[in-house]
């Protein structure tokens, strides 16, 4: 497909957002990623190991951000003052790359976006010249506020973070898509194919996942068939699927039968 | 002179950023580095002198989602 999605100054050629997180090693991370098809690969910062071999091979190695548009999250942060204090950090590791994935999330179980948190730590980004694809809730009004502080990309769940439950608020996805003008990404939830292609066929500019593909038993044809599951989901959702109805519509002509 | 480093104590001599790392086996490595809480650009690494007390976090992209 030739479309193309625009997130802030980016101009993106896969509407296939993806992790690299929970591979069984970094060989097995390049060939998904590379079969996924996606431009845009998160990451996570950590303290390096300072034990480890330092010729050991880092995610950098085989995620060349020549290549790839790295994408660096928040994880694991649980105040908008530590999410801050990463992205600095992943804009000095990615010399200057400002593109970043804001995600604070609460302590619960269920790894809700703590969206106060988040909206604070939205507005320290954008005024630090950062470009914001936020991962927050469902909630149609906190969208409209990290659109309206100047986020690139709002990013509601479809259902819990590494739960592949699929998605689980249609409703609340379509009032997000309805009120924004950002491009609204479906981050987090996705199981399956079939997950993906409901997210595109609702208007969703495009899908982040992760744990769908890693925890795959073939995690590089799962990122092909996710891959031709985004394609498919977008064509359906330009195509305009057809009306539904309560009853039978032959598809054959009734007329001109033989007596 | 005592040092943190990624949370762990460290005995070192008094030496620059860069002559740190370049024990450490770090320099020229995917890193971002922050002292005393301040970012440091990698340009400025052989200007930083490491006193007694400094904390030092130094950090790499890994696999997340």
């Amino acid at each position: 497909m030739t479309d193309t999605i625009q997130v802030g100054s980016y101009t993106l050629k896969s509407r296939l957002l993806v992790g690299t997180g929970k591979y069984r090693d970094l060989d097995e991370t390049g060939r998904a990623i590379e079969a996924s098809g996606a431009d845009v690969v998160t990451m996570a910062v950590r303290r390096t190991n300072l034990g480890q071999n330092p010729n050991e091979p880092n995610l950098l190695d085989v995620i060349s951000p020549d290549r790839y548009t790295l994408l660096p999250n928040t994880a694991g942060c649980h105040t908008a003052d530590d999410a801050v204090r990463t992205c600095r950090l992943a804009r000095e590791l990615l010399d200057g790359h400002q593109l970043v994935k804001l995600e604070v999330i609460s302590r619960s179980r269920t790894l809700y976006p703590d969206v106060v948190e988040t909206l604070n730590a939205a507005r320290i980004l954008v005024n630090e010249g950062f470009e914001v694809m936020v991962y927050t809730s469902d909630d149609p009004l906190i969208a409209m506020e990290l659109e309206a502080i100047g986020c690139v990309a709002v990013m509601p769940l479809g259902a819990p973070i590494g739960s592949g439950l699929g998605l689980q608020n249609p409703y609340n996805i379509r009032e997000i898509l309805d009120q924004l003008n950002v491009p609204v990404i479906v981050d987090a939830g996705v199981g399956t194919a079939s997950d993906a292609t409901v997210a595109m066929e609702l208007g969703c500019e495009g899908v982040l996942m992760n744990t769908a593909i890693a925890e795959a038993k073939d995690p590089v044809k799962m990122a092909r068939a996710m891959r031709l599951a985004v394609d498919s989901g977008r064509l359906a959702y330009e195509a305009g699927r057809m009306p539904r109805k309560r009853y039978a519509d032959a598809s054959s002509p009734e007329t001109g039968l033989i007596e | 002179m005592q040092i943190s480093v990624n949370g762990q104590t460290e005995q070192v001599e008094r030496q620059s950023l860069e002559d740190y790392l370049t024990t450490r086996g770090l320099l020229g490595r995917r890193i971002a580095v922050e002292h005393n809480g301040e970012i440091v650009p990698k340009s400025q690494f052989s200007h930083v002198m490491l006193e007694d007390g400094d904390v030092l976090e130094i950090v790499q992209a890994i696999g997340g989602g």
